[in-house]
């Protein structure tokens, strides 16, 4: 097995471990935030298969913007109501217990594969070059240039949307 | 190099989880995020079929990465309006279960 086959085994079953979170959780919050970690897990996916502006996008956009607008909701509806804060006994020595296998993992990598010579090592070095990134615009503003300029009026109607959805209408009693 | 096809059941599996979650929960939030979640996988699928496309073609080709893109965008701007949906719907109901908003009537 190699080193990637690893690595994508145990991102799939936190992958998979996430979504499920999300679904069978009780509390909308929890949901939002194994969904942020879902995404992020996505994410790496992507730059697994040599897609990194994809992945920076998930990040941003999705991890970012999209469930910080969700967990904004969340809290302004406050339809959900915390639970009593209750102390997990395993929960500590759990979390410890990751991060240092996270921590560990990341510096075994970083390790392997670096170069005798002190340089990084990319898992593809064309994939996640600036050339990479600079055809990629490229073939964006060229060959797709009429989809990006539909996809940035639709950005605009949305928020024009969002706003008219939520107005108070004139001498509208709340 | 992992193999394309395990991609593509990674991702059945996240859709199938999200198709799931829009079934059987009732909070219209959580619904919303198993959208997102199905999104995400098919997002998942598109670029592994463009990279297995790159593998076979031997060339950089980045149609792929960029509908992938255009489907954050998009569903950026769904949940925005979707949202303000929710918020409307649990200012005037109350509530965000969807069994309860069966009447057409605002």
């Amino acid at each position: 097995m190699t080193i990637d086959l690893i690595l994508f085994l145990v991102l799939s079953l936190v992958a998979i471990a996430t979504a499920l979170g999300m679904l069978l959780s009780r509390n909308a919050i929890y949901s939002a935030l194994f969904l942020v970690l879902n995404f992020i897990t996505v994410a790496v996916f992507y730059l697994l298969l040599g897609a990194p502006f994809i992945a920076m996008a998930q990040v941003t956009v999705y991890a970012g913007a999209i469930m910080v607008l969700f967990l904004f909701v969340i809290m302004l509806l406050g339809a959900e109501s915390l639970p009593k804060a209750q102390v997990l006994p395993w929960q500590k020595p759990l979390a410890i217990t990751l991060a240092v296998l996270l921590s560990a993992e990341a510096a075994f990598l970083l390790v392997t594969r670096a170069r005798p010579e002190g340089q990084i090592l990319h898992p593809e070095d064309i994939a996640n070059s600036m050339d990479n990134l600079r055809e990629m615009g490229m073939v964006l503003f060229n060959q797709y240039l009429l989809p990006f300029e539909v996809t940035s009026i639709l950005l605009l109607v949305a928020m024009v949307g969002a706003i008219v959805l939520t107005r108070k209408e004139k001498g509208e009693q709340k | 190099m992992v193999p394309i096809n395990y991609y593509i059941i990674l991702s059945a599996i996240l859709f199938t989880i999200g198709a799931l979650g829009v079934l059987i929960r009732r909070n219209a939030l959580i619904i919303f995020m198993s959208v997102e979640l199905m999104l995400n996988s098919a997002n998942l699928a598109f670029v592994a079929f463009a990279r297995a496309r790159e593998i076979a073609m031997g060339q950089p080709n980045f149609s792929g990465q960029i509908f992938v893109f255009f489907v954050i965008a998009v569903a950026a701007a769904e949940v925005a309006v979707g949202l303000a949906l929710i918020v409307e719907i649990f200012k005037s109901k109350r509530s965000i279960d969807v069994d309860q908003m069966s009447s057409m009537k605002g």
